[in-house]
C-alpha cells in the first residue's frame, strides 16, 4: 500500500499537469472577453488596448508556459522570501487577476476564512447528520423514522438551494428579524458577543448546505447498509452471540462505508470550491462567489489557478479515498 | 483668499442639503450594497460601473455633473468656458484653475502636478487606460502653474470637457503612483485598492470582489463633512438582495441599481424601512435591426453590409414591426415608474429630445397589417406572411435578463399578430456583451435579424453617441467585429450630419443636428427604442441628503449624506 | 419455493420466468406501487394534459396577469398572463423527458467506466484519471464552449427543438457521470475479491458474464440512488442552461424555468413556487421509491423471504 501511495503521488505529477493544460486550453477557448462587464460607454479601440495590456496578445503557448512558470516558481519563491525574509523573488511576477489586478493568491488566501466556517462547517453537520440516519432508516428499514428521513432527504436534494436559501431569508431575517440576510465578512470573534452573532450569521448558510449534502450522503449510507445488512457473515456474527450494537457498528458499517467514503472523498474538495449559489444567496463571498464572479469577467488567471487548485485536491483526496478503501477492505489490492 | 473657492465649492454642496449643523463623524456607521462587488478603486484600470462608483468616495474629478447633468465645480475654482476665457477662441485649448488649500487625505496639498500626472498616467501608451476615451484628442497637458493646468488638443473640440471631468476622470495623487505608469500600473496593489483622495473618505480595508471599509477623511476640505465616521461598501449577490438589505430588512441604507419588476420592488418598500429613488439619464433600451443578412451559409460575409438582409431590408417592414409593440404595456411589466415609454434613440439630456416621431407610443396592429398587405407581404396558410418566397421569419437575441426575456415573450405575441414568426434567443450577457470574436453570440457580430440591449452615453454631449452610427463604424471580420454601428447604417446624408456637428461650438447648432440626426434614425426605422430607462436605487428612511444622479457617480454627494 | 407457489394454479406448464418473480416482489413494496403509479400519472398528465388543458402555455392575456386560483386559471397567472398550469403541463414534459434521458444516460456512462476501471486493472489508471480531470474541468466554461462548438451543427442537423434536446442531454450526461463512476468502481474493487467471484472465476466463467451475473446486481443499490440524485439534478440543471443561451428558449417553460422565475415574487405569489417546486420533489421522491422497490426485488436474498 506505501509503494502504491507513492507512485500514485509521482503519477498525479504528470496528471496535474496535463489537466491545467486542458483548462488553460478550455478557458481560452470559451467565449467572452476580460472587457466584457465593461460600461458600452467605453469604445473598441480602448477595450482592444486593455486587452493587450492584460498580455492576450501573445501566442496561446506563451501565456501557458506564462502562467506555469508564474504559478509553479514565482509564487513559491515568493512566499519563501516572506517566511525567510530572503529577496529570492526579486521582480518576479506574481500571477495577477485581470479584474483586481491584484496578486491571485492573496485573493484565495482572503476567502479561505469564510469559505471554511460556513461551507466547511455545513460539510460537517451535513456528515454527521446523514451518518446515523442512514444507518438507522437502513436498519429499521420502512418505518415511520425512514419514512420520514426519505422524504426530507428528496426534498433536501430536488427543491434547489437558491430556492431553499431565499425561502429561509424570507422567514428568518424579514419576517423574523433573527438573522442577518448578509454575511459580514469583515466580522472577527474576539468574545462571547462576537461569537453569538458569528453563530447567527452563519446558520442559515449552513443549514441550506447541510440539508442538501446530508440528504445525499444519508441515501449513498442507507442504500450500502441495506446491501451489507442480510450478508451471511452478517448472520455468522449473529450465531457467534455478538451483540447487536456490535454487529452493525463494526462488520455492517464497515462494510457499507465504501461508497459513503467515496461520496465524502468526492465532497471535500466541493467544500473548498465553495457553494456557489448558497454563498451568491447569502452574499458569502466565499471561494464560490470568487470562481463565479471570476468566470463572468472572464479572468482567466483567476480562474485557471483556482480551478487548478482544485484539481489538486480532487486528485489528493481521490488518491485519499483509494487508500481507504483498502484500510475498509483489506482484500482490495492495487498491485 | 483661501477661503473663497472652499466657500463657492460649499454653496454648490449646501443647496440641496437643510442640515449643515451635522459635525464630521456624528452619524456614525452606514452601509452602502452594491451587487456588484468593486475588484478595484482605480477606475483608470477598470471601466466597471461598480469600481468607478466607489472609487468616487475617494477620489474626485476637478468637475462634476450635478443632477440635473449640469457642470458644477469640484475641486476647480470655476467651470472654464469660452466666455469666462477659460476656453480660447479656437477652441484647442482649455485652462483649469484648481482651488486652493485642497489637501490629499495624506496632508499634502494637491497640486496641478497631480492633474498632469493623471493625464500622464492615463495617456501612456501601455498602460491599457480604461479612461483612454475621456481623454480623446488631448495633444498634451501642463502645469502653468501650481494651481493652473493648460490642456491643449490636436483639433478643435467644441466639448473640451473630455478630461478630468465626472466619476470616470478623477485626479489621482503623484506621490502615490509615480512608480507605476504603463506597464507596472497592475504591480501597485496598494496604491490600486487603497488610493490616496481627496474626497470625503479614506480606504482602510479592502478585500477585491467582497467588502470595503472606509473612515472619514480627517483632511477633508470641509470640517463638518462627512456626517459619517464609518462606511462599509459591500458587494455582491443580487438586485433582489440588496433591495430586501434596504427596503425589508434594514441592514443596509443604500442599494445601487435595482433592476426589478415594478410588482416586486412596490411589495418591498411596502415593507416601510426604506425609500426607492429613481432618476432618468440617457439610457434606452433599444431593439437594433440588422440591415445586413446574418444568414450562416453566408461564411465570412455573415452580417456585413455585403449582403443586404432579404427583407429588413424593406422599411415598411421595420415600421410594421415598430407599429406592432405597445411599448406603454412593455414599460409597465419591465419599468413601471422607473421607466417611460420612448420614441427617440437620444431621449436626454432634455434640450436635445425630439417629439418628432412620438405617434409611435401608440400602438397600431391593423395599421401594421395593412401597411405588409400594401407592400406586398401576404399572410400564408401558416399565418407567417410571405412574398417572393422570403417569409417573416425572425431570430430575436438579446441578453439573459428576466424583464428583456419578459419583452421578448410579449413582442413575439405581438409580431406573430401581424403574420411575423419569431425565434427567441437569450445569450448569457458575459458572452453577449464580450466582444469575442470566437464567439457567433456576441452583440457586434449581431448573427440574428434583431436584437435588444440598452445603451447609453457618458455625460450630457451626445457627439460621440450619434457618431456610433456613421457608415464605417459597423463591426466586420476585417476590424475583428469591434464596432458600434449594431444595424449596420450608412447614409451619407447622416454623416455629414455628424461632420457639421464635429465643427460647430454653438449649442444650439449643435441640439438641432443632434435632433436631426436621431429623427433620422428614426424615420427609417432602424433601431426601435422601447423604453427610456431611468436608474433605480433605495435608502433607508434614515439615510438623508441622497441626491440620486445619473450624470455622474450616484455617491457623488455622500459627502451631505447623513443620519436623520 | 418458487415452483411450490406456482405449481397449484398454474395451468401452464411454462417455467416461470425470473423477471415475474421481480414483479411479484415488487408488487407487495407499497412505496414502489405508489412511486409507480404517481410516475405514471406524470407520464399521461405531460402527454395527455395539453390535450384536456387546451390552453396555449406561450399565450399572454396581459389583462389578466398576476391572477390568483380560479376556473379560468386553476392555479393561477404569471407575471405576463400565461397561464400556470398549462405551463407545469408543458413544462413537464420537457423536464421529464430531459430529467429521465439525462440520468439513464449518465447512468450508464458512470457505470460502464466504474466497471470497467474496478475489474480490468490496467484500465483503472487511465480511466480514473480521466474522471478526475472531469471532475476538476469548471462547468460554465465548458458549457460556453460546448454551446460555441456544437449548437449550430446540432441545429442543422436535427433542427432547432430536437437539436437543442440532444445537446442538453449529452451536456447533463458528460458533467455528471463522474459520482457514479468512482462509487461504482469503489463496490467493485471490493466485490471482484468476494468468494462467490473467486469461485466463479476459478470454474472458468468468462469475464463478461461475471460483471454482468455476479457484479452488477450487486452495485445496484448505488445505481439507483444515484438515478435518484441524477434525475433532480438533470432538471436543476436544464433551467440553469436555458440561463446560458444553451438551453431551449426562454418562452418554453421548464419546471426549473419557472420554479427560477419565481423566486423573486416568493412574497408576493407564493403559488408561483411552490407548484413547480412539488412537481420536481414528488417526481423525484417517485423515481426513488421505484428504485427502491426495484433494488429489492431483485435482490434473491430479499425476493426469497
Amino acid at each position: 500500500m506505501f509503494d502504491y501511495t507513492i507512485r500514485r503521488t509521482l503519477l498525479a505529477i504528470p496528471t496535474l499537469l496535463f489537466i491545467s493544460l486542458i483548462l488553460f486550453l478550455l478557458l481560452d477557448l470559451a467565449p467572452g472577453d476580460p472587457t466584457a462587464n465593461l460600461p458600452l460607454t467605453i469604445p473598441p479601440e480602448v477595450k482592444e488596448k486593455i486587452r493587450l495590456s492584460l498580455g492576450l496578445g501573445e501566442p496561446l503557448a506563451i501565456r501557458y508556459l506564462l502562467w506555469l512558470q508564474q504559478f509553479f516558481i514565482n509564487e513559491p519563491l515568493h512566499y519563501l522570501t516572506e517566511i525567510t525574509g530572503w529577496d529570492l523573488s526579486g521582480d518576479r511576477q506574481r500571477v495577477l487577476s485581470w479584474q483586481s489586478r491584484s496578486p491571485v493568491a492573496d485573493v484565495i488566501a482572503q476567502r479561505i476564512p469564510q469559505t471554511l466556517w460556513v461551507v466547511g462547517m455545513s460539510y460537517v453537520v451535513g456528515v454527521l447528520i446523514a451518518l446515523p440516519i442512514g444507518i438507522i432508516s437502513a436498519y429499521r428499514q420502512y418505518s415511520w423514522f425512514d419514512q420520514v428521513g426519505t422524504f426530507v432527504s428528496m426534498i433536501g436534494f430536488s427543491v434547489p438551494t437558491f430556492f431553499t436559501g431565499v425561502l429561509l431569508i424570507v422567514v428568518f431575517s424579514v419576517e423574523l428579524g433573527w438573522f442577518p440576510s448578509i454575511y459580514d465578512t469583515t466580522h472577527v470573534v474576539e468574545d462571547w458577543s462576537s461569537f453569538v452573532f458569528q453563530v447567527k450569521q452563519m446558520i442559515m448558510p449552513t443549514m441550506v448546505l447541510a440539508l442538501y449534502n446530508a440528504a445525499q450522503i444519508s441515501r449513498f449510507m442507507r442504500a450500502s447498509m441495506l446491501d451489507n445488512l442480510n450478508q451471511d457473515f452478517v448472520r455468522t456474527a449473529r450465531a457467534k452471540g455478538l451483540r447487536e450494537s456490535t454487529v452493525i457498528l463494526v462488520h455492517v458499517l464497515r462494510n457499507s462505508m465504501i461508497p459513503v467514503v467515496t461520496v465524502i472523498a468526492l465532497g471535500v474538495p466541493t467544500v473548498f470550491g465553495g457553494a456557489i449559489i448558497t454563498e451568491q444567496v447569502f452574499k458569502v463571498n466565499g471561494l464560490g462567489q470568487l470562481l463565479i464572479t471570476a468566470i463572468q469577467a472572464n479572468d482567466i488567471p483567476m480562474v485557471q489557478s483556482l480551478t487548478f487548485v482544485f484539481a489538486i485536491l480532487i486528485v489528493a483526496f481521490n488518491l485519499i479515498a483509494d487508500i481507504l478503501y483498502g484500510v475498509l477492505d483489506p482484500r482490495i489490492r492495487y498491485d | 483668499m483661501r477661503f473663497k473657492p472652499i466657500a463657492i465649492v460649499l454653496i454648490a454642496l449646501l443647496i440641496p442639503v437643510t442640515q449643515a449643523l451635522a459635525e464630521r463623524g456624528s452619524s456614525g456607521h452606514v452601509n452602502i450594497i452594491y451587487w456588484q462587488a468593486p475588484s478595484i478603486l482605480n477606475p483608470f484600470l477598470s471601466g466597471g460601473t461598480k469600481d468607478i462608483e466607489s472609487a468616487s468616495l475617494v477620489i474626485e474629478p476637478l468637475a462634476r455633473y450635478d443632477e440635473q447633468g449640469n457642470m458644477v465645480p469640484w475641486l476647480a475654482k470655476d467651470i472654464p468656458t469660452v466666455a469666462n476665457g477659460g476656453v480660447s477662441e479656437d477652441l484647442m485649448s482649455i485652462t483649469w484653475s484648481i482651488s486652493e488649500g485642497i489637501e490629499w487625505s495624506d496632508g499634502t496639498p494637491l497640486t496641478a502636478h497631480d492633474v498632469v500626472f493623471t493625464a500622464e498616467y492615463c495617456m501612456h501608451p501601455e498602460g491599457g487606460c480604461a479612461q483612454l476615451n475621456t481623454f480623446e484628442n488631448v495633444e498634451s497637458v501642463t502645469a502653468v502653474d501650481d494651481y493652473t493646468v493648460l490642456i491643449t488638443f490636436s483639433k478643435p473640440k467644441p466639448f473640451p470637457y473630455g478630461p478630468f471631468l465626472g466619476a470616470t476622470s478623477p485626479i489621482i495623487q503623484k506621490a502615490q503612483f509615480a512608480d507605476c505608469l504603463g506597464t507596472k500600473a497592475p504591480g501597485c496593489t496598494d496604491a490600486n485598492f487603497m488610493p490616496i483622495g481627496t474626497g470625503p473618505f479614506v480606504v482602510t480595508d479592502f478585500r477585491p470582489n467582497d467588502v470595503i471599509s472606509m473612515v472619514a477623511n480627517d483632511n477633508y476640505r470641509d470640517p463638518n463633512k462627512p456626517a459619517f465616521a464609518t462606511l462599509t461598501f459591500k458587494g455582491g449577490g443580487d438586485a433582489a438582495a440588496a433591495g430586501r438589505a434596504v427596503l425589508e430588512t434594514g441592514e443596509f441604507d443604500y442599494a445601487w441599481n435595482l433592476q426589478l419588476a415594478p410588482s416586486v420592488i412596490k411589495n418591498m418598500e411596502q415593507a416601510g424601512k426604506g425609500k426607492v429613488v429613481a432618476a432618468f439619464g440617457t439610457a434606452v433600451e433599444r431593439i437594433m435591426i440588422n440591415l445586413t443578412n446574418p444568414d450562416p451559409a453566408l461564411g465570412d460575409e455573415r452580417s456585413t453590409r455585403a449582403h443586404p438582409h432579404p427583407f429588413m431590408s424593406d422599411i415598411r417592414v421595420r415600421k410594421a414591426l415598430s407599429m406592432a409593440i405597445d411599448r406603454s404595456i412593455l414599460n409597465e411589466i419591465g419599468y413601471g415608474d422607473t421607466g417611460r415609454p420612448t420614441c427617440n434613440v437620444l431621449p436626454a439630456p432634455a434640450i436635445y429630445a425630439s417629439t418628432a416621431n412620438d405617434d409611435c407610443l401608440i400602438q397600431d396592429v391593423e395599421g401594421a397589417n395593412q401597411l405588409l398587405e400594401e407592400a406586398g407581404w401576404v399572410m400564408g396558410s401558416d399565418g407567417i406572411r410571405a412574398k417572393d418566397g422570403v417569409s417573416l421569419s425572425i431570430l430575436y437575441q438579446t441578453s439573459t435578463n428576466p424583464v428583456r426575456q419578459d419583452f421578448q415573450a410579449l413582442i413575439k405575441q405581438w409580431w406573430s399578430q401581424i403574420g411575423v414568426e419569431t425565434e427567441l434567443r437569450n445569450i448569457d450577457a458575459s458572452v453577449f456583451f464580450g466582444g469575442d470574436p470566437g464567439s457567433p453570440d456576441t452583440y457586434q457580430k449581431h448573427f440574428a435579424d434583431l436584437e435588444m440591449y440598452t445603451n447609453l452615453f457618458d455625460g450630457t454631449d451626445p457627439e460621440n453617441y450619434m457618431n456610433s452610427w456613421r457608415c464605417g463604424a459597423e463591426p466586420t471580420p476585417e476590424n475583428g467585429w469591434q464596432g458600434v454601428n449594431m444595424p449596420r447604417y450608412c447614409s451619407e446624408e447622416y454623416d455629414s450630419l455628424l461632420d457639421e456637428m464635429a465643427g460647430t461650438g454653438d449649442l444650439e447648432t449643435r441640439i438641432e443636428l443632434a435632433k436631426a440626426m436621431n429623427d433620422m434614425l428614426m424615420e427609417e426605422f432602424i433601431m426601435l427604442p422601447l423604453i427610456h430607462r431611468g436608474r433605480v436605487s433605495a435608502h433607508a428612511n434614515s439615510l438623508g441628503g441622497v441626491i440620486l444622479n445619473t450624470w455622474d457617480s450616484e455617491l457623488w454627494n455622500a459627502a451631505d449624506w447623513t443620519r436623520q | 419455493m418458487t415452483e411450490i407457489s406456482l405449481a397449484p394454479g398454474s395451468r401452464s406448464t411454462r417455467p416461470r420466468s425470473q423477471w415475474l418473480d421481480v414483479w411479484d416482489q415488487f408488487r407487495t413494496h407499497r412505496g414502489a406501487l405508489a412511486g409507480t403509479g404517481f410516475f405514471v400519472f406524470v407520464l399521461f398528465g405531460v402527454t395527455i394534459g395539453p390535450f384536456v388543458w387546451t390552453i396555449d402555455p406561450q399565450y399572454i392575456d396581459i389583462l389578466a396577469r398576476d391572477s390568483g386560483m380560479s376556473l379560468a386559471h386553476p392555479l393561477g397567472t404569471d407575471q405576463l398572463g400565461r397561464d400556470t398550469l398549462a405551463r407545469l403541463i408543458v413544462g413537464g414534459q420537457t423536464s421529464v423527458a430531459v430529467g429521465l434521458t439525462a440520468m439513464l444516460l449518465s447512468l450508464f456512462l458512470g457505470t460502464l467506466v466504474g466497471v470497467t476501471a474496478g475489474y480490468v486493472r490496467w484500465l483503472d489508471g487511465p480511466l480514473m484519471r480521466l474522471t478526475d480531470l472531469f471532475l476538476a474541468l469548471p462547468l460554465l466554461p465548458l458549457l460556453l464552449v460546448i454551446i460555441m462548438l456544437f449548437r449550430e451543427t446540432l441545429r442543422a442537423s436535427f433542427g432547432p427543438e430536437a437539436g437543442i434536446f440532444v445537446l442538453i442531454v449529452v451536456v447533463i450526461s458528460i458533467t455528471s457521470w463522474m459520482q457514479t463512476a468512482r462509487i461504482v468502481r469503489g463496490d467493485v474493487l471490493s466485490l471482484k475479491e468476494r468468494e462467490y467471484v473467486l469461485a466463479a472465476v476459478s470454474i472458468g466463467t468468462p469475464g463478461r458474464r461475471i460483471v454482468v451475473r455476479h457484479i452488477l446486481p450487486n452495485v445496484l443499490s448505488p445505481i439507483m440512488v444515484s438515478a435518484t440524485l441524477g434525475i433532480a439534478n438533470a432538471i436543476i440543471t436544464e433551467s440553469a442552461l436555458s440561463f446560458l443561451g444553451l438551453g431551449f428558449p426562454s418562452d418554453f417553460p421548464t419546471w426549473g424555468r419557472l420554479l427560477y422565475d419565481a423566486i423573486d415574487y416568493l412574497q408576493q405569489y407564493p403559488g408561483r413556487v411552490v407548484w413547480p417546486g412539488l412537481a420536481i420533489s414528488l417526481t423525484v421522491l417517485a423515481v426513488n421509491y421505484i428504485g427502491d422497490g426495484l433494488r429489492d426485488a431483485l435482490d434473491p436474498r430479499i425476493r426469497g423471504r
